[in-house]
């Protein structure tokens, strides 16, 4: 048992901070944003982008992939220091998709080619990914998705409607499930996936804003789109076992503990500044600090189990479940602290920390919902977790 | 970072797992909870042979292991609601005077407590019943070369069993109330040493000790003079963490009974495991059990390691407390009227959550430790 990062990957903290001390980009510091408001900042898509460059040309998104494909077989946790030192530094650049998601799943199921054709592009944080799942009639039960991919000589034609698209407005590349089978039962094992060029032609994007206020997700409209053959990934109706293990990957990316962290921070020295440190918001505020180092601890477990090899599974679930409700609690405590000015929006007079909190506390809605819903995480906990039956 | 248990902690898990799994099950624990004592001195002298009261002393004093050993342990002991002096006489007794002891003092007590031949308690808390230092009243007058000790200490754990009972008092009435105390180690035979059980809802055996003009000779002062408040902080963070340590394998156990109950129990034809309802308190009832393990053990490694430890003694203290409630609150939901007898073990690994919570300090306590630390 031990509880603390090597020298070396405290040098490696350290030189990420340095980097950001000097890179990361000021007004966003400056206003604290949180990873996941980001998007309402008018110049993002630039910024993440032009730091994804950066951190790529170090070679720091890569650093825990095989040599062979660019990395350094450096531990995972390398990725998660880089995570933490972002959200401290509030900063973009980190593509949670291409380089969270996809990236874990070529390497696990992908095919020498694809690998060769599309690592790179992500380790030099060149290329930007979505992922396609839900549809407007189907997200939790997603082995219901009825998009369908029809077969012809060189290629699937899809055709149909995605939706909660985050990133597909500016994604060079999708991660996409579509149906190839209609007739089988059970119906997952009718699904397939794909890789798919952005610039292909018959895709439609549309923004989807959230209550928020952000545009971070789209719906996405297939009209006879052709994807080569070669771009299947995991075999024809093969696709459910790879999104599964996807999921698990998603559920791993994001360091949202350190986002909460970031965010207690500000609201403990925003509550300390105006005297509103009453017995009750000490207790509060302490409850939260002490939730937030139980969310690390169970990344932290994550982590070390995919650096020793071991596939979480409904560890991920835990780890992704509570600190996203953690964070949700977070942003409603956000709104107690501040009690009236809580309703001022970004932009009003006297609004206090840049309207940020009732901005994060409206973005948090979504937080139980994204990456499977809370109740997802839950049935995955007790079903895969503690082998608790099944009723369907 | 590793998360995983070493070869000699993998081995000290077996064994105490393997002992109390076969000697102490669910009968042998609601007897000592209705005997007066708590243990037998039988059941003593097999911890003994098993040198399970060396842990964390050095191997100099007949000792063996470290605090993490120590943890792992007690982790057991909480799987089956463990009931023995052991958690006064180790965790309290000699950390305390492993902590502050002379060379004398170490050789006098410590291969008595490592062999099984001595019981030792703290007596800290008082009719306040707060842990902090202005809560210490009770008196140690200088008498020439003795001191004399007036006070009432409550709350006080085995104090009715042991041999020697180390009794916080205050020395001085210094402005700073964390100055002015002083340790001394009492002989429960000591003319004026009076003590009472208490009769409580867990059936764990803590005590009333009143010292009326108590003589103590000047050798048995444990540390320095008017200088003990640290040693008491250091214990408080050790007995946390230990007791942190029994409360997570208490919410492990009434996790696995829960489980067992809810895939075996049918109720409109299906097992009531199978309802989400059900299943999404188990979820949960795991995060709090995984959490309270790991925020536990890492509190654990970093007082074994001499790391400053108050931030993660104080989240783990707050942060278990609490979900060993919640976990044994959904057990009883889910167990339905079963878990409301007394018929079945749960009620006392709920009883024993409320003592847990409330001893070395509840969750309040520790979160307003925490926030004061920070702010």
């Amino acid at each position: 048992m031990n509880f603390a990062f090597t020298p070396e990957e405290a040098a490696f903290r350290k030189e990420v901070a340095e980097f950001l001390e000097k890179e990361a980009p000021p007004e966003y510091r400056e206003s604290r944003v949180t990873f996941f408001d980001m998007s309402s900042h008018e110049d993002w898509i630039e910024t993440h982008r032009k730091i994804a460059e950066k951190l790529g040309e170090r070679g720091w998104i890569s650093m825990h992939w095989p040599r062979e494909y660019g990395g350094q077989d450096a531990s995972p946790f390398y990725r998660l220091i880089l995570r933490e030192e972002l959200s401290r530094y509030h900063s973009p650049g980190y593509d949670s998709i291409g380089a969270g998601i996809v990236a874990p799943a070529l390497l696990l199921k992908g095919n020498e080619e694809q690998k060769k054709q599309h690592l790179p592009g992500i380790a030099q944080g060149k290329v930007m990914w979505c992922e396609t799942l839900s549809e407007p009639g189907h997200g939790s039960d997603l082995a219901s998705i009825e998009v369908f991919a029809r077969e012809e000589a060189n290629c699937f034609v899809v055709n149909g409607q995605k939706t909660w698209t985050t990133n597909a407005h500016f994604a060079d590349w999708n991660a996409l499930i579509v149906r190839t089978d209609r007739e089988v039962t059970p119906k997952y094992r009718g699904l397939t996936f794909f890789l798919l060029d952005m610039k292909t032609p018959g895709i439609t994007v549309n923004p989807v804003i959230n209550m928020a206020g952000h545009h971070e997700f789209n719906e996405v409209f297939f009209d006879d789109v052709r994807i080569p053959k070669e771009n299947m990934v995991g075999g024809l109706n093969k696709g459910w076992y790879l999104v599964m293990s996807l999921l698990d990957y998603e559920r791993t990316t994001d360091t949202v503990y350190a986002v909460a962290s970031t965010y207690i921070e500000d609201l403990a020295e925003y509550a300390r500044e105006n005297n509103l440190l009453n017995p009750l918001m000490r207790n509060r505020l302490a409850q939260l600090t002490a939730d937030c180092e139980v969310a690390r601890m169970l990344h932290y477990r994550v982590t070390w189990m995919q650096g020793k090899g071991i596939v979480p599974n409904h560890e991920s679930a835990m780890s992704k479940m509570y600190s996203f409700e953690l964070l949700q609690r977070v942003s409603e405590f956000g709104m107690q602290l501040l009690g009236q000015y809580s309703q001022l929006a970004e932009g009003s007079a006297r609004v206090p920390m840049y309207g940020r909190i009732p901005s994060c506390y409206l973005r948090s809605f979504g937080y139980s919902l994204e990456q499977g819903t809370s109740e997802i995480d839950r049935d995955v906990i007790a079903q895969r977790g503690l082998d608790l039956p099944r009723l369907r | 970072m590793d998360f995983a248990l070493n070869e000699q902690q993998e081995m000290m898990q077996t064994l105490a797992r393997d002992f109390l799994g076969s000697e102490y099950p669910d009968k042998v624990l609601r007897e000592m909870v209705d005997d007066e004592k708590g243990y037998t001195p039988e059941f003593w002298r097999k911890m003994s042979e098993m040198n399970l009261m060396g842990l964390s002393i050095p191997e100099e004093y007949g000792g063996v292991g470290d605090f993490l050993d120590l943890t792992v342990v007690l982790e057991e002991m909480g799987r089956v609601g463990f009931l023995s002096p052991f958690f006064s006489t180790v965790v309290l007794g000699a950390s305390a005077i492993i902590e502050a002891g002379s060379d004398e003092q170490k050789q006098k007590y410590l291969p008595g407590i490592s062999g099984g031949k001595l019981i030792f308690t703290l007596a800290l808390t008082e009719p306040s019943a707060r842990y902090t230092a202005d809560a210490v009243t009770a008196k140690a007058a200088l008498q020439e070369s003795d001191y004399v000790i007036n006070g009432i200490k409550l709350f006080v754990p085995d104090a009715h069993v042991s041999d020697y009972v180390i009794c916080v008092a205050r020395t001085d009435e210094a402005v700073n109330p964390q100055d002015g105390i002083t340790l001394f180690i009492v002989d429960t035979n000591t003319p004026g040493v009076r003590c009472k059980l208490l009769k409580t809802i867990a059936g764990d055996k803590q005590c009333e000790v009143t010292f009326d003009n108590v003589r103590i000779s000047g050798k048995d002062v444990l540390g320095e003079v008017d200088k003990g408040w640290s040693c008491v902080e250091k214990i408080m963070a050790k007995a946390a963490v230990a007791r942190c340590a029994e409360m997570v394998g208490g919410a492990q156990q009434v996790l696995n009974m829960t489980l067992e109950y809810a895939k075996d129990r049918v109720a409109f034809g299906h097992p009531i495991g199978a309802f989400q309802s059900i299943q999404h308190r188990c979820a949960d009832m795991l995060i709090d059990v995984d959490g309270s393990r790991f925020v536990t053990y890492q509190a654990a490694w970093r007082i074994n390691e001499g790391l400053p430890a108050a931030r993660e003694v104080a989240i783990a203290k707050a942060w278990v407390s609490r979900a060993l409630q919640r976990v044994v609150n959904s057990s009883h939901q889910i167990h339905g009227t079963i878990g409301f007898t007394e018929d079945h073990i749960l009620h006392l690994y709920t009883k024993r959550a409320r003592s847990h919570e409330l001893s070395f300090g509840d969750a309040d306590y520790h979160l307003e430790r925490l926030v004061s630390q920070s702010l």
